[in-house]
């Protein structure tokens, strides 16, 4: 029982430190890939200074996340002339709190066996055989617990734009209500295929699938089975995300900041650094679902089975950090592709944006949908 | 007798996307292509060690394209000894449009072809506009400008002053540190 609490505090303070790590590089990155894609040089003065030396670590602006947190933090904390204070204040936590909790079923690595990491005779008898799964929550659900959770965050914009007490930051509340629901149908309809193949919600079921080869030399990602579901789900999760081409409930142009406009300091801070670690969530639901998780190309839990037949053997602790890193590579080259959109496409109109939703994604999703399900019946129906 | 009817004028375009276009997912690809083409060379540039950038870093870097007649910052032309050939006129004080040139004149006895001197000869870089007014107004070519502008970005408007022995003295590789002109009040600042 110690053992599990022990693994289990791990895994969640792993969670938490890379969340807020992703949150506050990806604000760095962010602006540093939007500089670089476009002929500039980007945020490379912010330093830390160690102390009682003139050593000055600039690396590349790195600390820029660091300087705007703290400017965050030390700002005014404004509050607006609301009749609803406890709305008020609850709205960016309402954002805040789901988006570290859906984290939670996202499998980072394959089995654990502690007794078999590293070779200590006393951590082999207190662990004995006990193995882990590398998911914080091991839920059969995982799946509907991510939906359950993301439609969770557009309560919080929703009370945030309504207590405000700000037209802005009502029409933005309702435009993000309203894209909320357009775009969860699209995305939900796109992952019902992945669940008809897999069989499951479970996600660490759904990635150990995704671990064989299909067709002697591809391996079984998602991407492979259903590419076209993937650009759905990526379009439908960048539009929840509310990033730039569907950035409506926040466009700047029309709605200063949309429902966040009456938040100053740290609670604007919090909406913002929701934004940027719901971009490394969707980057990792994107990888557990279409990339094959923590899957590399022909890895398996004991090492390398390469397609000639040849074979590397892999220690277990070794196998763990490979999978972990190779999730880890994943998330960011996903969080990195998402910049990459926001930073090429032009926003999209109100009705533009609606009718995407419901006029083309929709049908297309259905369309995915059928064909999976026809596809499916065909080659289990065979079979059985 | 017959009048042309009348025509709407045309002051809008044609939508000229084809269906191609308008089914927008191949469009999107093609545009992504073309951004992440171009982050792909300058990070490939910049992890080679090379810049991968067309900004020119401001004050540690001097820009390449000024031209050879870009009206930069002022020198004050020499005399073979060195004192300025400048001979306290006051032209460029006067014909400055940003009245930002303040001369003192000085007397010295010694020098019987030129007595008037300038004893202060100070530019606010904060208010020039760079017109180059003074360069023609001068009558002894004693005041012109070179290409490189003068570097001087502050939080301080008081430390955006060149002084007449940097407007002498200058080097533009010397021209990193500046000594501080003392401020109005006396207190602080410290330049001997």
């Amino acid at each position: 029982m110690k053992q599990d609490l022990v693994i289990h505090g791990i895994y969640i303070a792993f969670a938490i430190g890379l969340l807020m790590t992703f949150g506050l590089i990806l604000t760095w990155v962010e602006r540093k890939q939007a500089a670089v894609m476009s002929d500039r040089i980007g945020a490379n003065r912010a330093y830390l200074r160690i102390p009682f030396t003139q050593v000055k670590l600039v690396w590349w602006g790195l600390f820029h996340g660091l300087a705007d947190g703290m400017k965050m933090l030390l700002k005014e904390d404004f509050r607006a002339a609301s009749y609803d204070r406890v709305a008020y204040a609850l709205g960016p936590w309402v954002v805040f709190a789901p988006v570290l909790l859906v984290f939670a079923v996202i499998p980072f690595g394959g089995q654990l066996v502690p007794a078999q990491l590293v070779d200590s005779p006393e951590l082999a008898a207190w662990f004995g055989d006990r193995t882990y799964r590398m998911q914080i929550a091991d839920l059969d659900a995982g799946l509907l617990v991510i939906f359950a959770f993301g439609g969770v965050t557009v309560i919080g914009s929703m009370l945030a734009g309504w207590s405000s007490n700000n037209k802005f930051s009502m029409l933005g509340a309702i435009r993000s209500a309203s894209q909320m629901i357009s775009y969860e149908l699209v995305m939900g309809l796109t992952v019902l295929g992945r669940i008809l193949i897999y069989g499951t919600v479970d996600l660490t079921e759904i990635v150990q699938q995704q671990s064989g080869v299909i067709a002697g030399f591809l391996p079984a990602w998602g991407l492979f089975l259903q590419p076209f579901a993937a650009v759905l789900f990526m379009t439908a999760a960048q539009a929840e995300n509310r990033r730039i081409p569907f950035d409506l409930p926040e466009a700047e142009s029309e709605l200063i900041a949309g429902y966040f406009t009456e938040y100053s300091a740290m609670k604007m801070g919090l909406f913002m650094f929701a934004e940027f670690i719901e971009i490394a969530i969707i980057a990792a639901l994107f990888v557990t679902l279409f990339l094959g998780g923590y899957n590399l190309p022909y890895m398996s839990d004991a090492g390398f089975t390469l397609p000639g037949g040849h074979f590397i053997a892999l220690s277990h602790g070794t196998v763990v950090l490979l999978q972990v890193l190779t999730f880890l590579v994943k998330v960011f080259l996903m969080c990195s592709f998402q910049i990459l959109v926001r930073w090429s496409l032009p926003r999209f109109r109100y009705d533009q944006l609606l009718r995407f939703a419901w006029k083309f994604m929709l049908p297309l999703a259905i369309a995915n949908l059928i064909v999976t399900v026809v596809a499916v019946w065909a080659i289990r129906g065979a079979g059985a | 007798m017959s009048r042309k009817p009348y025509q709407r004028r045309k002051y809008w375009n044609e939508p000229t996307m084809g269906g191609w276009e308008r089914f927008y997912l191949f469009e999107i690809v093609r545009g992504l292509s073309i951004t992440g083409r171009v982050f792909l060379r300058n990070m490939g540039k910049w992890l080679t060690g090379r810049k991968g950038a067309l900004t020119a870093y401001y004050p540690e870097e001097i820009r390449k394209d000024y031209a050879a007649h870009n009206r930069g910052k002022h020198i004050l032309t020499q005399r073979p000894d060195g004192r300025p050939q400048c001979i306290a006129c006051n032209m460029c004080a006067t014909v400055c449009p940003a009245q930002c040139i303040e001369i003192e004149a000085g007397f010295d006895p010694e020098d019987a072809a030129h007595p008037k001197y300038p004893s202060r000869f100070e530019i606010d870089y904060s208010r020039c506009v760079f017109c180059g007014f003074c360069v023609e107004a001068c009558p002894e070519d004693a005041i012109r400008m070179v290409k490189i502008t003068p570097d001087l970005p502050s939080g301080d408007r008081h430390d955006m002053w060149f002084r007449r022995d940097e407007l002498l003295g200058w080097h533009p590789q010397r021209d990193v540190a500046k000594p501080y002109p003392p401020k109005p009040d006396g207190k602080a600042g410290g330049n001997p």
